[in-house]
């Protein structure tokens, strides 16, 4: 089984960075890089929720360190060291604010998406888990910072760009953005994060760690007897969650080439949920595959009927939390257990995943 | 000392709006387990019930009292419309019905963005709620005092029918002990679609209040889910005077926050004040003792 799910990542890999280059428009190669920084993001929530039981509803906070780290140290590089123009138009002597002056480094940006999350998702999950927040209150505090957030960058306009976000980046660590072939190697180092990180889970997964964070999520009090601190195992699989969804807003910038609060707040956030429940929460694939489907939904069905959308989106959550809520990765497992005439497994379901 | 008492003031206000809001939130969640985060939008529903009545009411001095009982089976309507076809076949996975109600609370706000002009619709507010009222040598708007009653109402409403009637007896055993309940001939089926009904109804004349105070429009229920599902967290699941005590204190710090800092920056640290909180009483202040391991 486990054979089968890494050579179903060099799929993935082959089809993402080697066919989808050749194939593809420039247009739908964009959208697709696109995806795949929800993906990578989905991939994290998928280790958190699917695996850990803990519902991130707030991820776009840890997009958005990811991505706003980014998108400062990008336009700092196109305003040529100078003070950025949206500063300026609101007072042409703006100095630069003091958080923004580290991010002239190119090293230190880089270091930011890693520990920014790191650090943050660190403090928020020491002092939730520590006390034994979870379940709804977990899901709904993690939105709320998401909220807090969003609404912080919109009401900084001098300092953050505020609605209107981040915008117009030229270069991207010394390379063109414009050049057609840096656009295909922006999008092929998402692609390539995002195969990354589907076999760091891979791994996570076979795991002793991965053994634990389900059991955790399964009986959490039976772990603690065991010996272990399940506030700890919690505590690991949501940093790492924060850190891809870190990684996925980096990428995203460079790739969409705007960032606004409308991308991090809560209607984001969720966003991202969608499709890790479509995909399938617990699987390997479901919550990345989920995250592209959705991305490419939003996409066709967005542009061409807007008002639609948000039907379609709520209608996926209900029908798929309700009738599907293993998404559709079980459904192959699915059509095979009902073909086969052997006995039903006596395994609860939950637990089914681990074995495979 | 203005400086001091003026935020006080307005924060007892939006306090009470919270409360108004957190009430039907806690109930449900209290004793179904069940987070509906389309609480927002029955109250945003209650709020569009006020319009339309002072459509055919066209005085608003009359039509304020009849829009109250009329958001209130409205939006009580929508929930038992929601409990029968949704809720009510996910009992026991808490996270999920949060997930589902997402769903709901997405397609009511584009219906409603569809169905009302996308600025908002104008609540016109009364004259006898214009002027101002002298309470200790402060001028306090008769609106803010207004709500407040209204919230004292709805409690006292609340807590004489959690107390003295049968139904209500019913409801907190049904809260105690789910399956005790049922044994002893209990139908916890009626009982938990009776309070759903109710606590979507509880959001719908929130939703009424907020109308007043602020805008009407499809984005407004959003706006108060989060914060009161904070007061929820931070009183205790089902705690009523829990609920009151942390509706007010988080209107009181949210009021004061903004008067120091801005209005988005008061979010965040009423954010971090909930999250410290939690850290020396988990639970939220007040808790039901169980023998529980969780």
């Amino acid at each position: 089984m486990t054979k089968l799910k890494l050579s179903g990542i060099v799929v993935l890999a082959v089809l993402l960075l080697g066919v989808a280059p050749l194939v593809l428009t420039d247009h739908w190669l964009t959208n697709l890089g696109k995806y795949c920084c929800w993906a990578i993001a989905a991939v994290g929530i998928g280790l958190a929720w699917g695996r850990g039981g803990m519902l991130v509803m707030g991820q776009g906070v840890f997009f958005a360190l990811g991505a706003y780290s980014m998108a400062m140290h990008l336009t700092l590089e196109s305003a040529g060291g100078r003070v950025p123009g949206f500063m300026v138009l609101y007072d042409p002597l703006a100095p630069l604010p003091a958080f923004w002056e580290p991010f002239r480094s190119t090293w230190f940006t880089l270091l930011a998406i890693v520990l920014l999350p790191v650090i943050v998702a660190g403090l928020l999950g020491y002092a939730l888990f520590k006390r034994g927040v979870k379940g709804a209150y977990f899901a709904i505090l993690t939105q709320a910072l998401a909220v807090a957030l969003a609404t912080l960058i919109s009401s900084t306009i001098r300092e953050t760009g505020g609605d209107t976000g981040l915008s117009d980046f030229k270069y991207f660590f010394g390379f063109v953005l414009n050049d057609p072939a840096n656009k295909i190697m922006v999008y092929l180092i998402a692609a390539g994060l995002l195969v990354v990180c589907l076999l760091a889970v891979w791994q996570l997964y076979r795991s002793r760690f991965g053994e634990l964070l389900v059991a955790t999520r399964d009986a959490e009090e039976r772990v603690r007897f065991l010996g272990y601190d399940p506030g700890t195992i919690k505590l690991v699989a949501f940093v790492i969650s924060a850190l891809m969804a870190s990684i996925g807003g980096a990428m995203f910038v460079p790739i969409v080439g705007i960032i606004t609060p409308a991308e991090i707040g809560a209607a984001a956030s969720i966003f991202l949920i969608a499709g890790v429940a479509l995909g399938g929460r617990a699987s390997l694939f479901g919550p990345a595959l989920g995250a592209i489907a959705v991305g490419w939904g939003q996409s066709s069905l967005g542009s061409t009927w807007p008002d639609g959308w948000p039907y379609v989106l709520g209608l996926l959550f209900i029908v798929v939390i309700l009738f599907l809520p293993k998404g559709l990765s079980s459904l192959p497992a699915r059509f095979t257990a009902a073909r086969s005439d052997a006995p039903p497994a006596t395994v609860p379901a939950e637990l089914e995943e681990v074995r495979s | 000392m203005d400086a001091l008492i003026t935020p006080l003031l307005n924060g007892s206000a939006q306090g009470a709006l919270l409360l108004l809001a957190a009430l039907g939130l806690s109930l449900t969640f209290g004793q179904m387990g069940v987070i509906n985060m389309a609480h927002g939008e029955f109250l945003m529903i209650g709020a569009f019930s006020a319009y339309l009545v002072q459509q055919v009411i066209t005085a608003s001095n009359l039509s304020i009292p009849v829009a109250l009982p009329v958001a209130f089976v409205v939006a009580g309507l929508f929930g038992l419309l929601l409990e029968i076809t949704i809720i009510q076949w996910m009992y026991r996975r808490p996270l999920d019905t949060l997930l589902v109600t997402v769903g709901v609370s997405l397609i009511l706000q584009q219906a409603a963005l569809q169905i009302f002009p996308s600025q908002g619709v104008p609540v016109e507010k009364p004259d006898w709620l214009d002027g101002q009222v002298d309470v200790l040598g402060y001028e306090w708007p008769l609106r803010q005092v207004f709500t407040i009653v209204l919230a004292a109402a709805c409690v006292a409403a609340l807590a004489a029918w959690l107390k003295y009637t049968s139904f209500g007896r019913r409801i907190r055993a049904t809260v105690q002990n789910r399956d005790l309940a049922e044994t002893s001939g209990i139908s916890t089926r009626t009982i938990d679609r009776l309070t759903f009904f109710a606590g979507s109804g509880l959001a719908g004349v929130a939703g009424v209040a907020a109308s007043l105070i602020g805008g009407t429009n499809s984005q407004m229920g959003a706006q108060y889910i989060i914060p009161a599902f904070l007061v929820v967290a931070a009183g205790g699941i089902g705690q009523l005077k829990g609920t009151i005590i942390a509706a007010w204190a988080v209107g009181v710090a949210l009021a004061y926050f903004a008067y120091w800092t801005t209005g988005s920056f008061a979010q965040v640290l009423a954010f971090i004040l909930v999250i410290v909180f939690l850290q020396v009483r988990p639970q939220g202040l007040f808790t039901v003792r169980t023998r529980s391991l969780v």
